[in-house]
This record gives C-alpha cells, sequence and structure tokens, in this order.
C-alpha cells in the first residue's frame, strides 16, 4: 500500500501544479494565455516539456516490453532513429512555424495551412483526421492510469477507480493550467523519469547481482539472440525510421512549438533531445532484455514460458489461442515486476510515480484537441466572433471535460489492445500526414488539392490496415503470411506483428505515396495567389 | 560549401542508423553490453553532436529577426 500512498501523493503534487499555474494567470481569459501560455515558456520548461510530451507510457513500459520479447532491437528501432529524426525536424519544421506563429498569430497546424494554401473546408478535412487519429492516446492514458495504480496498490485499488482518479487529474490541471500547467507538469514528470530510471537502473543491477553476470548468462543461453537483432529483419528496421516522422507531425507536438519565448530555445532542445532519448530508453530497454535472466520471478516464468510454447506450437494453433498466449507473453509490466522484487516499497513507491508520469502523457493532447477544436472548428465557423474570447476559453475548457469523460467511458468498456493498434497506426497516420507540413513551410508550388490527396490518401490507408489486420490473423512468430504475391515477390503479408508491403512497414509506401501525391496533384492545380507566396517565401 | 558538408553529415547519420555489420554480432563491451546496444546508444550521442553543429553553423536566424520585426510591428499598431 505504500507505494500507492506514494502514487497519490504525486497525484496531488501535479493537481496543484496545475492550479498553480491558474493562479499564475491571474484571471486572464485569452485564448493565447491559455492555449499557448502566451508564447511565452522559457528554456528549461521548453526542452523537458516538449520531451515530456512526446514521451507516452509506451517510453517506459512499452520499450522494456517490446525488449524483453524482442531483444537489444529495441533501442535501434524506435530510440535511437528518434534521436536523430525528431530533433532534426524540430530544427527545420519546429522553428520554422515557431516564426509563421509568432508573425501572423497561429495557434494550430490548420490555420496555417488555410492561410497558406487558401482553403477553408479542406482545412477541416485536416482537423477531423488529426483529431480522430489522436483520441485513441487519451483513451489508452487512463487505461494505463487504471492498470498501474491497480498494480501498485496490488489490487486495491480497482481499475475503474484507478482510470476515474487517472482521468480527473489530468483533466482538473489541463483544465485549470491550460498550456502553462501542462507545460509545468510535463517539466515535473520528466524530471521524474530521468531521475528515476537511473535510480531504477542502480536498484535492480544490484539486486540481480550485478548486469555483467545477468548478461554473460544470456550470452550463453537459448536467448543469445537477444543480444543481437537478429529477431528482426532489416527491412522492418529500416521501416522505422520513418515513424519519427510522425513526431512534428503530432498536433500536440506542433502546438507546443508555438508556445517558446524565442526561437533561440529551440537551440538547447534540439541538442539535447538526443541525449534525453538515450537517457530514458537505454535503461528500459536494458533492464527489459536483463528481465529474461530473472529466475526467481513467478509472473517472469510465465512469459517466458508462453513464449516458447508460441514458438514451438504457435502454427498448429487456433488463432485465438495464439492471441491468448501472445498476451500471455507481453512484457509491459516487467519493470514494475523487477521493482516489486528488487527495490524497497519506498522507492517502488517513487518509481511508480516516475511510471504514472508516463502513463499520464496523454494531457498535451487533450489540451491539443482542445485548442484545436476552438480555433479550428469554433472560432472559424464564427463563435469567437459572435461570443467573444472569453468564451473561446470557456469553450475549450468545456470541450476537455467532455472529452475525458467519453474518453472516459470507452475506457471502461473496450480491451486495451484496440487502442493499442489504433496507437500503431496512429503512428503511421501521422508520418503520412508529415508532407502537408513540408509542402507547406519549403515548396511554393503546393496546393490545397495536393494536401487534401495526401489528407484523404492517409485516412484511406489507415483504414485499409485496420481492416486488412482484423481480417487476417496475426501468424505464430517466424515466416509472414503472404497473402498477395506478384511475379514472386511478396507485395502484401500478415506478420505476428502488424502488415508488411514488399517486406517494410506500411509506413513506408504511406509516405512515399503521399509525397507523390502532393507533388503530383499539385502540379496539376492553380496555387495560391502571389501575395500569399510573398508572405511566406518573400519575394 | 559549409551547407554542403551539413548535408552530407545528415544523410551519412541517417544511413549509419542501419547498422547491418552488428546485426548478428552478440559480444559484449565492458563485460556487459551488447555491441549493436552500444552502437545505437553512441549513434544517440553522435546525433546530439551533429544537431549541435546544424545549430552552430545553420541556424535560420533571419526567422527570429523577420518574426520579432513583425511582432514589433503588431505592438504599434
Amino acid at each position: 500500500m505504500i507505494p500507492a500512498i506514494v502514487v497519490f501523493l504525486y497525484l496531488a503534487i501535479v493537481l496543484y501544479i496545475g492550479i498553480f499555474a491558474f493562479r499564475r494567470a491571474k484571471g486572464k481569459e485569452e485564448a493565447e494565455d491559455y492555449f499557448l501560455a502566451s508564447r511565452s515558456l522559457g528554456p528549461f520548461v521548453f526542452l523537458f516539456s516538449l520531451f515530456g510530451t512526446n514521451m507516452t507510457a509506451f517510453a517506459i513500459l512499452g520499450s522494456s516490453g517490446h525488449a524483453f520479447s524482442n531483444g537489444i532491437v529495441t533501442f535501434g528501432l524506435m530510440a535511437s532513429s528518434s534521436a536523430f529524426v525528431i530533433p532534426l525536424t524540430i530544427f527545420l519544421i519546429g522553428t520554422r512555424v515557431w516564426a509563421l506563429g509568432k508573425k501572423y498569430g497561429f495557434m494550430t497546424p490548420v490555420q496555417m495551412f488555410r492561410d497558406r494554401w487558401e482553403c477553408g473546408h479542406i482545412g477541416t478535412a485536416i482537423f477531423t483526421v488529426q483529431s480522430v487519429l489522436l483520441i485513441p492516446y487519451i483513451i489508452i492514458g487512463i487505461m494505463g492510469g487504471g492498470t498501474t495504480l491497480y498494480a501498485i496498490s496490488g489490487g486495491v485499488v480497482p481499475y475503474w477507480f484507478g482510470g476515474a482518479i487517472v482521468a480527473m487529474v489530468v483533466m482538473s490541471y489541463v483544465f485549470f493550467g491550460g498550456m502553462r500547467g501542462t507545460a509545468w507538469v510535463n517539466t515535473f514528470q520528466t524530471v521524474l523519469f530521468l531521475l528515476f530510471g537511473a535510480i531504477a537502473l542502480i536498484v535492480i543491477g544490484v539486486g540481480m547481482g550485478g548486469f555483467q553476470t545477468a548478461a554473460q548468462a544470456i550470452q550463453s543461453s537459448p536467448m543469445a539472440n537477444l543480444l543481437t537483432r537478429e529477431r528482426i529483419s532489416p527491412y522492418y528496421f529500416f521501416s522505422y525510421t520513418f515513424i519519427p516522422l510522425s513526431a512534428i507531425a503530432f498536433p500536440h507536438i506542433l502546438i507546443f512549438c508555438l508556445t517558446a519565448r524565442k526561437m533561440s530555445q529551440f537551440k538547447k532542445t534540439v541538442i539535447f533531445y538526443p541525449l534525453c532519448i538515450m537517457a530514458i530508453w537505454l535503461p528500459c530497454v536494458f533492464l527489459g532484455v536483463m528481465a529474461n535472466r530473472v529466475t526467481d520471478v513467478p509472473q517472469i516464468r510465465a512469459k517466458q514460458e508462453a513464449r516458447r510454447v508460441l514458438a514451438t506450437q504457435g502454427k498448429t494453433m487456433e488463432p485465438e489461442k495464439r492471441d491468448e498466449l501472445r498476451d500471455a507473453a507481453a512484457g509491459d509490466d516487467v519493470i514494475m515486476l523487477l521493482l516489486q522484487r528488487y527495490a524497497p516499497l519506498w522507492l517502488a513507491g517513487l518509481l511508480g510515480a516516475g511510471i504514472m508520469a508516463a502513463v499520464m502523457a496523454s494531457d498535451s493532447q487533450i489540451l491539443a484537441l482542445s485548442t484545436m477544436f476552438t480555433e479550428d472548428v469554433f472560432a472559424y465557423y464564427g463563435g469567437k466572433k459572435r461570443f467573444g474570447e472569453a468564451v473561446q476559453v470557456q469553450t475549450g475548457r468545456l470541450f476537455i471535460v467532455l472529452i475525458t469523460l467519453f474518453a472516459y467511458a470507452i475506457a471502461l468498456r473496450a480491451p486495451e489492445t484496440i487502442f493499442e493498434l489504433a496507437i500503431q497506426y496512429a503512428f503511421s497516420g501521422f508520418a503520412a500526414l508529415s508532407p502537408l507540413l513540408i509542402a507547406a513551410l519549403f515548396w511554393k508550388g503546393s496546393t490545397k488539392w495536393g494536401a487534401l490527396a495526401v489528407t484523404i490518401w492517409t485516412a484511406l490507408t489507415v483504414i485499409a490496415v485496420a481492416i486488412f489486420q482484423s481480417m487476417v490473423p496475426a501468424p505464430a512468430p517466424g515466416p509472414a503470411t503472404v497473402v498477395w504475391s506478384l511475379g514472386g515477390a511478396e507485395v502484401l503479408s500478415r506478420t505476428p506483428g502488424g502488415t508488411a508491403v514488399f517486406g517494410f512497414m506500411p509506413v513506408v509506401p504511406m509516405v512515399i505515396v503521399s509525397v507523390l501525391l502532393m507533388i503530383l496533384v499539385s502540379i496539376a492545380t492553380a496555387k495560391p495567389r502571389a501575395t500569399t507566396l510573398a508572405r511566406y517565401f518573400g519575394g | 560549401m559549409k551547407r554542403t558538408l551539413l548535408v552530407v553529415a545528415v544523410v551519412a547519420l541517417y544511413f549509419l542508423h542501419q547498422d547491418f555489420w552488428f546485426w548478428r554480432n552478440g559480444k559484449l563491451i565492458f563485460g556487459f553490453i551488447p555491441i549493436g546496444l552500444f552502437y545505437h546508444a553512441f549513434y544517440a550521442v553522435a546525433a546530439a553532436l551533429l544537431m549541435w553543429l546544424l545549430v552552430t553553423y545553420a541556424w535560420p536566424a533571419h526567422l527570429e529577426q523577420e518574426a520579432e520585426a513583425a511582432s514589433e510591428e503588431d505592438r504599434k499598431h
């Protein structure tokens, strides 16, 4: 129960931060202050909150779980590719979006697209696709909160109550604190991740009798391939470098780029971002792999046994039985199990609070959705003009309450796996939307029709992949099920973890076709007026 | 010239992510870090260094000046 008390204390602190931010706003009811903290965040808060915004529950729980099953490849797949691509896109795109926001007062990406391409309803179409792709994050955040509180309290806090508490806390500090409160909470959370990640590594390492012993034991066991990348194909590995393109296309990240007081504040963020990624992911991945060496935790042994049965008998099993075993073998809770085994109770509580911080990363998505709704729909369709700015902010707050209640209601009913899958699609979807930003900022010749083609293509492919994966059951670990081949080439396959197109993840063709559509459709359609282009490109 | 070198460095680092030469190598560095993991941790440090180079030698300072000038103009009105 002590860990649960520490976690509740943590929740009280983040709630207080949100209310403190509200008092700091001194009753200002201005949209720019509530949604963008008056574009006034300093360098430290900007770096840590931008980084924290991008760190979901997956960074801690999912990464160690993935590494537990797949080995060290997890770091190269998800962390080092992000360490390169995300800061590069912040440098190239984030800085430009900040400058345009400052110059023309934009508060959302859609406002910029509408102005840049002289469009109205196409902007609404982009808003719709962005929102649909963002909602699963909010749902999974509440689910993660419920599951984590249940686990940390040893079952004393039921899932429905844990989820309700997390939803209430997140809703409250976003409701009161707006962007300022969210940024401060994210900064606090990121400091927690960094601090407790290091402590967890040391405590578990000492508890396991040193990592040298554990690593060498794995090396000389049948699990030695967890120390290499044999389990993943190089095509799949390459495909993953496209996924971090999604980060800058996420509305909450792009909106966050507008909050910096000066453009020079991007400098520290761009330089330190890769090091922050390394500091969080390296311990999580390493501990996930080393968990395979733990022999005295029955739950970990049960996962290994499920993995073994799946590998040896999976091919002859019914798809439902395979899915059951896959769930049983999943290692998302290995970090929690390692903490329970090796950390003293009070420390397990603090580390649990760090994990809660990761799970609660849905705050920025809730605020972004509210900003987008009030700016791209309410204000755009005349609400701001008719009712004023104070009503716009109140509408934003009401939207936060409604979206949280909606997410909580769904979190109570639907199985978590559905939303985990939806998030997988969302990453690919936002990566496929990234050409919109590149075209808007760097190519005079791009048009609104090119943007519409990219948006429709993204929506259709995300739906197509979802339908395909629900119709064709995932095969057992090993070779993929080829669904369509042409002249000996495997065009479309169902893999144990998803879908492959010519051996690549769907994100690769999705991004490439998006780029082609933007180019071809833009060439064939009318450009915006010269005066509009001059505002973006000079001359 | 400086800009070209930076572009080459960005492209090179992107391709260096695909370290097929360590794919099946399970050697432990310092007795506990698998070489594939060590390489990618080092890769993250190299990415930070490259970002420092970009920020130092290719910072789009003109964007900030334009934005500040525009918001100054806005304040006057």
